[in-house]
C-alpha cells in the first residue's frame, strides 16, 4: 500500500548515527583537516631530530620561530584568496615593492655613487636619506601606513582584474608578479637599502623578552583576527560560499565581486606586513627579498595545512600549522647539511605530495563541489 | 509491398522503474517523413534515443528493412544507416568543418594516414549540396548557430543513411536556412531516405510529414495521415489527460496591490518586450515550451541578465539597474531550476545554506560576530514549519538529504528573507510526490500571507492546479494571459505552440 500524503517528517539519512560511528566520522574529519598536519609535525620532528644535530635546542627553536612568524602571516593572507578558489602568486613580488619603497622612505643615508641614477634621487631621496630619515618613531608609523596602503592598492588591483574582467587569477597574479618584481628592482637598481632607523628595525629584531618577540605578537594578533573573520562573521561565510559555488553565492545575494576584491586586498596587506618583518630582521630593504622560494613555501604551506586549491575549504589554524611544518622542514634540511639541490628536491616532492593529499582529502570527506 | 524502412514492435523503456515508453509499435516507410509530436516529457526523445542506439529498449524489437535491428551504441546505429541529429549540437568548436564531418571515419591513405585532401573534397561536395556558404576548412567556432545546426545535418546526410532522425532541427535556423533544410529533406526522400522529424513547431511538422505520430505520457496515442489531421485536433490529442488531485487548496486570495510590474522589458536574444503585473498574494504560473524564454525572464527579473530596455518595478521601487543583492533586499527571491548548481552549497549544512541570504540579520556589521544561537533558532523555526526535521541542521551536508528535502532547504532559505515576490523555477522537478505536496503547501501559505508567486513549470497540470493566472511565453514573448475562470489546458497549450488565441484567451 502506498500513501501520497506527505511523510511525517522529512526523514534524513543518518539522523541518528550510532555513537561510535559518529566518533569515527569526527576522527576522520579531524585527520583530513588540521589534525593531520599537527600529527605530521610531531612525527617529523621525532623522526628527524636524531639525525639533525642541534635541532632540539633553544637556539634553533628561536631561529625556527623567527622564520615562522613572517611566513605564517603571509600564508594566512593567502588563505583568504585560496578559500575563494583563487590564488595569489604576486605576494612575494608585492613584498619586494613595499619593503624596498618603505626602506627608501626611512633610510638615514644613501650612498650617492650607487643611488644617484635611480628614479627618486634628487626628489624624494638624497645623500642624507629618505623623507622620513629624521622623523623618528612617528615617521616609522607613517612609513608603515604608506607601505600597507600601497600593498592594499596593488592587491585590490589583482582583485579588480579577476572580479571585473573575469580573468583567471593564476594569469593575473603571474603577470603582476613579474610587474611588481620589475618595479622593485627598477626603484633601486637592485641595490639593498640599509641604514634604517632603529625604531623600524625593532619590529623584526626586538621583543618583550624571551621568545615573546614583537614579530610573534604581530603574527598571533593577525592570525586570531583572521580566524575570527573567517569563522564567525558574515564576510567569512560569504568568502566560503563564493569559493564553494559562485553561482549559488551570487543568487543568494553574496556581493561576489566585492568579496573577491577584498580577499586579494587582504592577501596583499598580510604579505606587506610579513615583508616588513623579513626586512627589519634583515636590517635592510631588499628588492629581491621575496624570491621564488618564498612563493613555493607559501603555497606549499597552505596546501599542507588543508587549504584546498579548489576553494571553499581551509582554516587559519590549518594555514598556521602548514607554515610551521614548512619552517621545520626547511630548518631540518639545513641542519642535515644536505646540498642545496637536495633541499629543493625534497621541498618539491613535499609540495607534490601536498597536492595529492588535497585530492585524497576531498575523497575522504566525500563529495566534489 | 516491401518491408518498412524501420519498424518498432511493442517497444518499452523505463528509467528506475518509471515507464517512459509504453508498448510502442510504429513503422516508417522508405522515403517517408514521419512527424513525431508530444508535450515536453512525453517520451519522444527516449524513443528516438532507443532507435539511435543511445539507450536499449527493455522490451520489444526493432526491424530495419525487415532485419532485426538492436544497436548497442550510436556508432553501431550509424553503421546500420541510422543518423541521429540531436537537439544539442555535437560539434568540436576548435576543429574545422571537415574534421568534424569525418571525426570518426576519416578517409585513409595506405590504411593508416589520414587523407586530408579527400576529406576536404567530400566535405566541399556535401556543403555544395546543401548550399552552405562556408569552406570545409572553416573552424566551427566561426559559424553561426544556424550554420552549425546545418552542419550537423550535413554530417548526417553525407554518410548516406537509410533513416535520419531530426530532433527540433529548426530552433536555431533562420527562415532561409529552414527553407534550405526542407528542400534538402524533400530531395533526399525522393531518393528513398526516410526521416523521423521531431518538433514543437506543428506547422513545420504538417508541411513535411506524410504521417504524424502523437505521444503522450510515454504512450503512442495515434498515428494519422497528415491530410486528415488539423492542428487543433493535434493539440487536443497531445494534452487530453486527466488531472489528478495532487494540489492543496489555498485559503487566501490575490490582493490588488501591485508587487511586480514589468514594462516593455527586453533583453536581446532572451526576452522580447514583456509587460506584466503581479499583485500581492497572487500566484502566477508561467507556461511555455522549452526554450520559450521562461527561465530567461526569471533571470532578467532577478538581475542576473542585462536588461536592454524597459523597467522592472518591485513594490514601488525601480530595480531595473539593481544587482541581485539589492533586489533580495527589496524583497525578491528565486528558487532556481538547477538546485545543485545554483540553489545550494551541497557540502555545507542546512544552517549555512538557509542563513546565507540573510546573514546580516544576525550580525551588526560585516565583520561582527554572527549571533549563532539566534541564527539557529530562526532557521529551526522555518525548517520545522516545512517539516524538515533534522537533528543535524548545523553539521550534515545537504548533499545527504533527499531531493525533496533539498528543495525544502532552498525554500527555507527564501522564507527567512520574508520576500514580497518569490520566483519558483520548476520547483517540483526531481521531487517525490509527498514532498511536492509540501512544496506547494508552503508556497501557497506564503501567498496567503501576501507574497506574490511566479511559478515556472513545464507541467501544465501543476500550473492549472495552483495558479490564479497563467501567462504563456513563446519565443521570448508573452503570448497568452489566462485567468482561473478561463483555464483550459487545450487553449493554453495551443498558445504555447503558437496557435492564434480565440475568444476568451486574450492575446497580450
Amino acid at each position: 500500500m502506498t500513501t501520497v500524503t506527505a511523510p511525517p517528517n522529512g526523514a534524513t539519512k543518518g539522523e541518528k548515527p550510532s555513537r561510535s560511528a559518529a566518533r569515527v566520522n569526527m576522527l576522520r574529519r579531524f585527520m583530513a583537516g588540521e589534525g593531520f598536519v599537527a600529527v605530521l609535525i610531531v612525527v617529523y620532528i621525532v623522526a628527524v631530530s636524531p639525525f639533525a644535530s642541534g635541532m632540539i635546542s633553544e637556539r634553533n627553536a628561536i631561529n625556527v620561530l623567527s622564520n615562522l612568524w613572517p611566513l605564517a602571516i603571509i600564508v594566512v593572507g593567502q588563505t583568504f584568496v585560496l578559500v575563494l578558489g583563487g590564488i595569489d602568486l604576486s605576494q612575494a613580488a608585492l613584498i619586494n615593492i613595499t619593503n624596498t619603497f618603505g626602506a627608501l622612505l626611512l633610510a638615514k643615508a644613501l650612498n650617492a655613487n650607487t643611488f644617484t641614477s635611480t628614479i627618486f634621487w634628487g626628489t624624494m631621496l638624497g645623500a642624507d636619506g629618505g623623507p622620513f630619515a629624521t622623523t623618528g618613531g612617528g615617521g616609522v608609523i607613517l612609513a608603515i601606513l604608506i607601505m600597507v596602503t600601497i600593498g592594499a592598492l596593488l592587491g585590490s588591483l589583482n582583485g579588480f582584474a579577476v572580479a571585473k574582467f573575469g580573468m583567471p587569477p593564476f594569469m593575473v597574479t603571474l603577470g603582476t608578479l613579474l610587474l611588481f618584481n620589475a618595479i622593485s628592482v627598477w626603484m633601486t637598481h637592485s641595490e639593498n637599502v640599509a641604514a634604517l632607523p632603529p625604531e623600524y628595525l625593532q619590529i623584526g629584531q626586538g621583543g618583550f623578552g624571551g621568545p615573546f618577540t614583537y614579530a610573534m605578537v604581530i603574527a598571533l594578533v593577525l592570525a586570531i583576527a583572521a580566524h575570527f573573520v573567517l569563522s564567525s562573521t558574515p564576510f567569512g561565510r560569504w568568502l566560503y560560499a563564493s569559493g564553494i559555488n559562485k553561482k549559488t553565492a551570487i543568487i543568494s545575494g553574496v556581493p561576489y565581486k566585492r568579496v573577491l576584491i577584498s580577499a586579494y586586498t587582504i592577501s596583499a596587506v598580510f604579505a606587506t606586513i610579513g615583508g616588513i618583518l623579513y626586512s627589519t630582521r634583515l636590517g635592510a630593504g631588499r628588492p629581491t627579498l621575496g624570491g621564488d622560494t618564498l612563493l613555493l613555501d607559501v603555497i606549499g604551506a597552505a596546501v599542507i595545512g588543508g587549504i584546498s586549491l579548489f576553494g571553499g575549504k581551509g582554516s587559519v589554524l590549518g594555514a598556521f600549522l602548514g607554515a610551521i611544518f614548512f619552517v621545520v622542514l626547511s630548518n631540518s634540511l639545513n641542519l642535515l647539511n644536505l646540498p642545496f639541490t637536495i633541499v629543493f628536491i625534497v621541498k618539491g616532492l613535499v609540495i607534490i605530495a601536498a597536492a595529492l593529499l588535497d585530492v585524497a582529502r576531498r575523497r575522504v570527506l566525500g563529495g566534489t563541489p | 509491398m516491401t518491408a518498412p524502412r524501420l519498424e518498432l514492435r511493442n517497444v518499452s523503456h523505463s528509467f528506475f522503474g518509471v515507464p517512459v515508453n509504453k508498448d510502442i509499435s510504429l513503422s516508417v516507410a522508405p522515403g517517408e517523413v514521419l512527424g513525431l509530436v508530444g508535450e515536453n516529457g512525453a517520451g519522444k526523445s527516449t524513443l528516438m534515443n532507443i532507435v539511435g542506439g543511445v539507450l536499449r529498449n527493455d522490451q520489444g524489437q526493432m526491424y530495419l528493412d525487415g532485419e532485426l535491428y538492436a544497436p548497442s551504441s550510436p556508432s553501431e546505429a550509424g553503421k546500420n544507416g541510422i543518423a541521429h541529429v540531436h537537439q544539442e549540437l555535437n560539434l568540436f568548436a576548435h576543429l574545422s568543418v571537415a574534421d568534424n564531418v569525418f571525426l570518426t571515419r576519416y578517409p585513409r591513405s595506405l590504411g593508416i594516414f589520414t587523407n586530408k585532401k579527400k576529406a576536404l573534397a567530400y566535405t566541399a561536395e556535401a556543403l555544395e549540396l546543401m548550399k552552405l556558404p562556408f569552406s570545409p576548412s572553416t573552424k566551427v567556432e566561426n559559424l553561426s548557430p544556424g550554420q552549425r545546426q546545418m552542419l550537423e545535418i550535413a554530417k548526417a546526410a553525407i554518410s548516406e543513411p537509410k533513416l535520419i532522425i531530426l530532433d527540433e532541427p529548426t530552433t536555431s535556423l533562420t527562415s532561409r536556412e529552414t527553407k534550405q533544410l526542407f528542400g534538402l529533406i524533400e530531395e533526399m526522400t525522393s531518393r528513398g531516405v526516410s526521416f523521423v522529424y521531431v518538433s514543437h513547431i506543428l506547422e513545420d511538422v504538417k508541411r513535411l510529414a506524410h504521417r504524424v505520430a502523437i505521444m503522450r505520457d510515454g504512450s503512442l496515442i495515434a498515428v494519422r495521415d497528415e491530410e486528415d489531421l488539423q492542428i487543433g485536433e493535434l493539440i487536443t490529442l497531445m494534452v487530453g489527460r486527466n488531472l489528478d488531485n495532487r494540489f492543496p487548496e489555498r485559503e487566501g486570495a490575490a490582493g490588488d496591490e501591485p508587487v511586480l510590474t514589468l514594462d516593455g522589458v527586453t533583453a536581446t536574444g532572451l526576452v522580447d518586450n514583456v509587460s506584466m503585473q503581479i499583485t500581492s498574494g497572487e500566484v502566477v504560473g508561467l507556461f511555455g515550451l522549452m526554450g520559450a524564454g521562461r527561465t530567461e525572464l526569471a533571470r532578467v527579473i532577478y538581475g542576473l541578465e542585462h536588461i536592454d530596455a524597459g523597467s522592472v518595478i518591485l513594490a514601488g521601487d525601480d530595480i531595473t539597474k539593481a544587482d541581485p543583492r539589492e533586489r533580495i533586499g527589496k524583497g525578491l527571491s528565486f528558487v532556481t531550476e538547477d538546485r545543485r548548481g545554483e540553489g545550494l552549497l551541497m557540502d555545507s549544512s542546512v544552517d549555512v545554506n538557509v542563513s546565507l541570504p540573510s546573514l546580516r540579520r544576525w550580525a551588526s556589521n560585516l565583520l561582527a560576530p554572527i549571533r549563532r544561537r539566534a541564527l539557529r533558532r530562526d532557521v529551526a523555526a522555518v525548517t520545522e514549519d516545512l517539516r524538515l526535521k533534522s537533528a543535524d541542521l548545523d553539521r550534515l551536508p545537504v548533499r545527504s538529504l533527499s531531493g525533496g528535502n533539498q528543495q525544502k532547504v532552498v525554500l527555507a532559505k527564501w522564507l527567512v528573507t520574508q520576500p514580497k515576490l518569490l520566483i519558483l523555477d520548476e520547483p517540483t522537478r526531481g521531487v517525490d510526490v509527498g514532498a511536492q505536496y509540501e512544496v506547494y503547501r508552503t508556497a501557497l501559505q506564503l501567498a496567503d500571507a501576501g507574497t506574490a508567486l511566479l511559478v515556472i513549470s513545464s507541467e501544465l497540470p501543476e500550473l492549472l492546479g495552483i495558479s490564479d493566472r497563467i501567462l504563456v511565453m513563446r519565443q521570448g514573448r508573452l503570448v497568452g494571459d489566462f485567468y482561473k475562470s478561463e483555464f483550459d489546458a487545450r487553449r493554453i497549450l495551443g498558445a504555447a505552440f503558437g496557435e492564434t488565441p480565440t475568444d476568451s484567451g486574450k492575446a497580450v
